[in-house]
């Protein structure tokens, strides 16, 4: 059976049921959750761009944020049949792209987007089983249904797999 | 009232066109003057696009480029972001240095020259946009990444993400003799400011 490769883009969710591969190419300060239930292969990737909703006013695009984009993805993969006390989750992204000298509450916001969905999950009880999060460069990720494995591309910072 | 690229009419898309024309007219003035050659510019591309369109135009969210940021202060506050593909980033510093190099990574000096063409672009396009506007615009130092372009431009686009769900991207093309360097500009206002900004243009 051949896979099905989406691409999830800024501010995007999107789940699947194997054989699925879920990629986000080119992440920076964004966050990708990557969401799985074994038992059922069901896959879903979102990709936040900032952490919180609530500060925003134009906040009708709930994939945006990480206080909203992962219930979204959720009722997405309980659609497709995953039992959500399964559900596993893995993150990557959240770089400082930019270092200024001058201390500025933007520059810090890959690790504001880090905290926030980290936050957001430990409420949703679910359990954070691997990481690749910070540094100061970009990644490209794959989520293959087959096995969960998140696969990591880096420009002059390896690839592996978590 | 939350204003955002969305929502701008078809004067105020124009305005910020023309200032888009003279911006990058000014920088690649003061880009030939730098490199001491004859550079010619293109009629730049304004484009508001959705954010996943982004990468798609600059060849894929993978593409290796050079990004150099600035943060603007004074009657207006923001940032503005030049991004070079790395192609023609090598041009541009081969051009800056006398050199023809094929260069596999960019080394320390590379890294400063580059600074320095980002400075010189921005300084100028900010000029202009303090002379038209007439507004005290001042720049920072620049901030340079070298990376994946959808990594590169997630910064500038999550600050556009704080005011609406669409960048405005403004694509430069120059040429010096037959060799094509392109650069694509960003002006991210923060919030408070692009109202201003409108109202300094007579358009708001």
């Amino acid at each position: 059976m051949k896979e099905k490769i989406t691409k999830i883009g800024m501010a995007e969710v999107s789940a699947a049921k194997h054989p699925a591969v879920l990629i986000t190419l080119g992440l920076g300060s964004c966050v990708g959750i990557c969401l799985y239930d074994k038992a059922k292969k069901v896959v879903g990737m979102a990709h936040i761009m900032l952490p919180s909703s609530r500060e925003i006013k134009n906040n009708n695009n709930k994939a945006k944020f990480a206080d909203t984009a992962v219930e979204l993805l959720l009722e997405d993969m309980l659609g497709l049949g995953a039992q959500r006390h399964r559900i596993t989750a893995k993150i990557a992204g959240g770089a400082q792209m930019f270092s200024f000298s001058s201390a500025n509450e933007l520059m810090k916001i890959g690790e504001r987007n880090v905290q926030a969905v980290k936050s957001e999950l430990v409420r949703l009880s679910i359990p954070v089983i691997a990481e690749d999060v910070g540094g100061n460069y970009g990644r490209t990720i794959e989520f293959y249904s087959e096995n969960g494995d998140l696969g990591i591309k880096t420009i002059g910072h390896g690839i592996h797999v978590i | 009232m939350t204003v955002n690229y969305e929502n701008l009419n078809s004067m105020q898309i124009d305005v910020f066109k023309e200032l888009g024309n003279i911006g990058a007219g000014n920088a690649v003035t003061a880009l030939s003057k730098m490199l001491n050659k004859k550079v010619n510019m293109e009629v730049p591309k304004v484009r508001i696009l959705e954010f996943k369109e982004v990468p798609e135009l600059l060849n894929g969210a993978e593409m290796p480029v050079a990004g150099i940021y600035f943060r603007v202060q004074g009657d207006i506050s923001g940032n503005i972001m030049f991004i070079i593909p790395e192609d023609s980033s090598k041009t541009l510093i081969n051009m800056l240095m006398g050199t023809c190099r094929d260069r596999a990574e960019f080394d320390e000096m590379d890294r400063s020259a580059l600074e320095e063409i980002g400075n010189i672009l921005a300084g100028s396009y900010i000029s202009s946009l303090s002379a038209l506007a007439d507004m005290k615009i001042t720049i920072s130092v620049p901030a340079l990444a070298i990376d994946m372009v959808g990594a590169v431009l997630s910064v500038p686009i999550i600050q556009f993400g704080q005011m609406g769900d669409s960048v405005m991207l403004i694509e430069t093309r120059f040429f010096e003799g037959d060799t094509q360097v392109k650069g694509y500009f960003l002006l991210i206002p923060d919030m408070g400011s692009f109202t201003k900004l409108l109202e300094k243009l007579g358009v708001a």
